[in-house]
């Protein structure tokens, strides 16, 4: 019998068995999953509902040097979108151009984002005006993936005037966030795009905060605070710059509207950048949150490179400001003395071989001491110095003198000098012994094959500043001067150096209009010849005042701007300015 | 007799406590950030909860006998709505593409394969019962397969995975209760046991080689042994052909349970979901109403199918222990009454009631923790849904009933 109670006391004993066994492995199940792996899951569950918002963390101020602001940020709006998929964020874009302006190109960009996070709030605009925010804050309901978020905005109070020098900020492009430089960026952060904002971005980013929002499953905003504490963003260190605001602003003035070039003043013993200014500059305000596009059309398409900085990056024939290089290399390696007189006298031009080599004035300056013709700037005198000197030994000096160098300023895109490395130049460019050695002539008065940026001059006239001590251009203020010896006259070379540098701002000089009431100025004009306009030359100074104790050098180049002289009364209003307004105590001029 | 004045009151005591923890639990499947359609099903829930007492009161004053008499109306009724659902029947919920819905004039008046697991307990025990002696061979087997076998069918064919794996349970449990020999019994499951195995060669080999030294030792008529040999080589061949027939979503279903994190967006994502749930609940559980994956719609049919995932993510490891504590000890006891019953037709209604119960909390409750393929497959007296609510507490009048006509006082018993 089958169903005997014996029997049937068995089974169920199999049976209360196997009722149990199967407890004990769901309890076991249970116990795994919930006890021994709770943490993995309890963040997978925190990753499902929580998603970070960003919290922007304010910019760095930056100061000039007596602590007025160059930089600083002003209380702005970001609007961004949680979304589950990209085709929702879309959907969900259109409809809110119904609401403010969005344009379809700012929906591609936004839904090119979202694939490159899609679990962080898509920005849709980095810098929403107050209107739009208020309009969107009323349609909130409308939208429930929508994050507006309170974010600081950089805001230059001198706009154009330091442009130059700043740079600006923007949003971190697709290309930047696969760059390495970039790891630990994220889309939608603002990052430094020029200057300083560009060449401390690591000082001035601070440290972004974390908002945490709850979301449900299909990405709709459930809860906006209070989800989880939030970790607040930290604020950049300020930045203390060398920069003379009020020098900047005065620099500034003196281009106006109409000049273009590029002018920088260094304190020659320390390398402090006070001011460095690019004509024509533009507005940087207004590339804050996404440049306007006819803004940015019109920038480019203008002739003069508004966005060009004409300070370190544009490079012009040095003309005769470079010929203190040559006369500096010749004194040093004892080629020439500040006496010494050339074989053939000026008469407004030289022949060389089969060619007429003309001095910038056809009336001539007859015989002259290299004093002199530091003064005059006498082409003839130079021409036959170069000769003298030779090609080979001329270039290696250039090279020595750091022409084919960059100055360093800590700004980004500085060009290098360009300068023949070695005679090898000439025989790879015209084949060997295919040219004569009137290259040499060319060389020699800053002509030829050298081009130099404003920056580079000025770095090389700190050295004849103060005896062959270059000091490498510095904007950021820094405890140690960086500082090398590139040339060792000996005092009275150098005393008698600096006194024809003064000689061409006083009477009879080449910059003699530049005169400033009180102090000696040293200096060198330059007009130099170039292929863009054969009939305007660029304007060239470079000098430093006081001349024996020297403060200040400035450089300024205007493009097109025809004679030398002409960039010397800009340059000795710049030093005018700093000197007069400088510390009584400090001012330590002749008579 | 003067024991059907005293009911069996621990199992209506164990029955009510997993009815109201369930409702709680539809309660709180309720409460979610966003608006859901569960939110008042509560009440619905309570509801179905009275009439379910109503109901069970009623049958608990039923004879047995009655119950054995009307076993076959109540089959063949079930059969014949089973047989029309085609036409009436309508999907819903987790089922939308299903026809398990008996739906008149737009309105769905419930589950008609709940009562028809019911009604094939009945119909099963009623066969069994008419025996002298368990089958010894699969030709005597023909009967209690027939009874299981027709609403089988129909309710496959609905199709409704899950209660055609309940009507499985409850055809082998019954058997197994009945005394029907383990060796038989294996080899009547021997061809499904085939076509799981099949999908590894080596491993359907060495089943085979068990089947064969099984055949051997047991000795069933030759042409059985042959049938059931060639049986399993036919679904061992069989097995990819019919892989290849099965509809998309039900092969993502296998895939899935072998591995979830294989399609984490689609048909993964509810074992993916419902697990990350469980495992976020730790030992006491994010707290009644405040789990995150049920609030904020990560877990998938939050009041049916996966309803515990919520216990298990709200009230954690304890809570879960609970529950399925409360289960253990009503099962327990169910066994004890099928034990103590009467006759031979009581004691197998009661265990097939089990059966049935327990198949449904093994594999609900395995498929939240992807132990099983997920199978839209209720939780007795937790999940929301009238027809299973009213069907489980039907059960329990019977197993009253079967308890107060059996041997001994079933209430002084240890469990």
């Amino acid at each position: 019998m089958s169903f005997h109670p014996n029997d049937v006391a068995r089974r169920a004993r199999y049976a209360s068995i196997g009722l149990f066994g199967a407890f004990l492995v769901l309890l076991g199940a249970f116990f795994k999953t919930q006890v021994l792996q709770n943490a993995q899951y309890v963040l997978q569950s925190e990753t499902n509902r929580l998603r970070e918002v960003p919290l922007p963390a304010p910019r760095g101020i930056i100061y000039d040097r007596d602590g007025r602001v160059i930089a600083e940020n002003v209380p702005g709006y970001s609007v961004s979108m949680l979304s589950p998929t990209a085709d929702s964020l879309r959907a969900v874009l259109r409809r809110l151009s119904g609401t403010i302006p969005l344009n379809s190109d700012q929906i591609d960009a936004a839904v090119r984002r979202y694939h490159r996070a899609p679990n962080r709030p898509t920005a849709v605009l980095s810098d929403a005006p107050f209107d739009v925010v208020s309009v969107l804050e009323e349609h909130r309901v409308q939208f429930p993936g929508l994050i507006i978020q309170s974010a600081p905005k950089r805001h230059y109070p001198d706009g154009a005037v330091v442009a130059a020098l700043v740079g600006y900020t923007g949003e971190i492009t697709e290309a930047e966030l696969n760059a390495r430089a970039f790891r630990g960026y994220k889309s939608g952060q603002q990052v430094g795009k020029g200057g300083l904002e560009k060449q401390y971005e690591d000082r001035l980013r601070g440290k972004e905060g974390t908002r945490f929002v709850e979301v449900d499953a299909r990405g709709r905003v459930v809860r906006d605070a209070g989800a989880r504490q939030d970790i607040l963003p930290e604020g950049a260190q300020p930045l203390y710059t060398n920069i003379d605001l009020d020098l900047q602003r005065f620099t500034s003035g003196l281009f106006g509207d109409s000049l273009q070039g590029g002018a920088i003043a260094i304190e020659p013993t320390t390398g402090a950048v006070l001011a460095l200014y690019s004509a024509p500059s533009f507005d940087p305000n207004r590339f804050i949150g996404g440049i306007p596009a006819d803004y940015w059309r019109d920038l480019n398409n203008d002739p003069r490179r508004p966005l060009y900085n004409k300070v370190i990056q544009g490079r012009y024939p040095p003309g005769s400001t470079w010929k203190l290089a040559t006369a500096t290399w010749a004194l040093e390696n004892h080629i020439a003395t500040l006496d010494e007189t050339m074989p053939t006298p000026c008469t407004g031009g030289f022949q060389f071989g089969n060619r007429y080599y003309h001095c910038w004035d056809p009336k001539g300056h007859g015989n002259l001491t290299l004093a002199h013709a530091i003064e005059k700037s006498c082409d003839v005198y130079f021409y036959q110095l170069g000769l003298k000197i030779g090609l080979s030994r001329l270039i290696a000096g250039g090279v020595a003198l750091s022409f084919r160098d960059r100055t360093g300023i800590d700004l980004p895109n500085e060009s290098p000098g360009y300068f023949p490395y070695s005679l090898d130049y000439y025989n790879r460019l015209y084949g060997p012994r295919g040219y004569s050695s009137s290259v040499v002539l060319n060389l020699a008065i800053g002509q030829g094959e050298n081009s130099q940026t404003v920056a580079s001059m000025a770095r090389f006239y700190t050295a004849l500043a103060t005896n062959g001590m270059e000091a490498k251009p510095t904007i950021v203020r820094k405890s140690e001067p960086d500082r090398t010896r590139i040339f060792t006259l000996d005092s009275a070379q150098f005393r008698g150096l600096r006194a024809a540098l003064a000689g061409v701002v006083a009477t009879g000089g080449t910059a003699a209009a530049s005169q400033i009431q009180g102090i000696v100025l040293a200096g060198k004009t330059g007009s130099a010849q170039n292929t863009q306009d054969p009939l305007h030359t660029h304007a060239w100074f470079v000098g430093f005042a006081p001349a024996d104790q020297p403060k200040i050098v400035v450089a300024v180049l205007l493009e097109f701007g025809g004679h030398g002289g002409h960039a010397a009364r800009l340059a000795s209003k710049i030093i005018e300015h700093y000197l007069k307004v400088a510390p009584a105590s400090q001012v330590q001029t002749e008579g | 007799m003067d024991r059907r004045a005293i009911p069996d009151y621990p199992t209506v005591a164990l029955a009510l406590l997993l009815s109201i923890y369930g409702i709680l639990m539809v309660y709180s499947a309720g409460q979610t950030d966003a608006p859901n359609v569960a939110q008042r099903l509560w009440h619905y829930q309570v509801v179905w909860l009275c009439i379910g007492l109503l109901c069970a009161f009623v049958v608990s004053r039923a004879s047995v006998r009655l119950m054995e008499w009307a076993a076959w109306p109540t089959y063949l009724a079930v059969l014949c709505i089973l047989a029309l659902l085609p036409i009436f029947g309508s999907g819903a919920g987790t089922a939308a593409s299903s026809s398990a819905w008996l739906t008149i004039h737009g309105h769905r008046i419930g589950q008609p394969s709940e009562l028809a697991k019911l009604a094939v307990v009945l119909m099963l025990a009623r066969t069994l019962a008419a025996r002298k002696d368990a089958p010894k061979s699969l030709l005597e087997l023909w009967q209690p397969a027939l009874v299981v076998g027709i609403p089988w069918i129909f309710v496959f064919l609905q199709p409704d995975l899950g209660s055609s794996i309940v009507f499985i349970g409850i055809f082998f449990a019954m058997l197994f209760w009945f005394g029907v020999p383990w060796q038989l019994l294996l080899l009547v499951a021997s061809p499904g046991i085939s076509l799981i195995l099949a999908f590894s060669t080596g491993i359907w080999t060495a089943w085979f080689l068990v089947l064969i030294a099984l055949v051997w030792a047991y000795k069933p008529y030759l042409w059985e042994g042959v049938t059931v040999v060639l049986a399993n080589v036919f679904m061992g061949i069989a097995a990819p052909l019919l892989w290849d027939h099965l509809k998309p979503y039900q092969r993502n279903r296998l895939l899935v349970f072998l591995d979830p994190s294989s399609d984490p967006r689609a048909s993964g994502y509810h074992v993916i979901q419902s697990q990350v749930a469980i495992g976020s609940g730790g030992w006491l559980g994010k707290g009644f109403t405040l789990g995150t994956q049920k609030r904020l719609a990560f877990l998938p049919a939050q009041h049916t199918d996966f309803i515990f995932a919520v216990v298990g993510e709200e009230l954690g490891f304890i809570g879960v222990t609970i529950a399925l504590t409360i289960f253990l000890v009503l099962f327990l006891r169910c066994v004890r009454i099928a034990t103590r019953a009467n006759d031979t037709f009581s004691s197998l209604v009661a265990f097939g009631l089990t059966a049935s119960w327990f198949v449904h909390v093994g594999e609900n409750v395995g498929m939240t923790l992807n132990l099983m393929p997920i199978a839209g497959i209720p939780l007795p007296f937790f999940s929301y849904g009238g027809s299973f609510m009213l069907a489980s507490w039907l059960a329990i009048g019977m197993l009253v009933r079967i308890s107060g006509e059996g041997r001994g006082r079933a209430d002084s018993l240890a469990i």
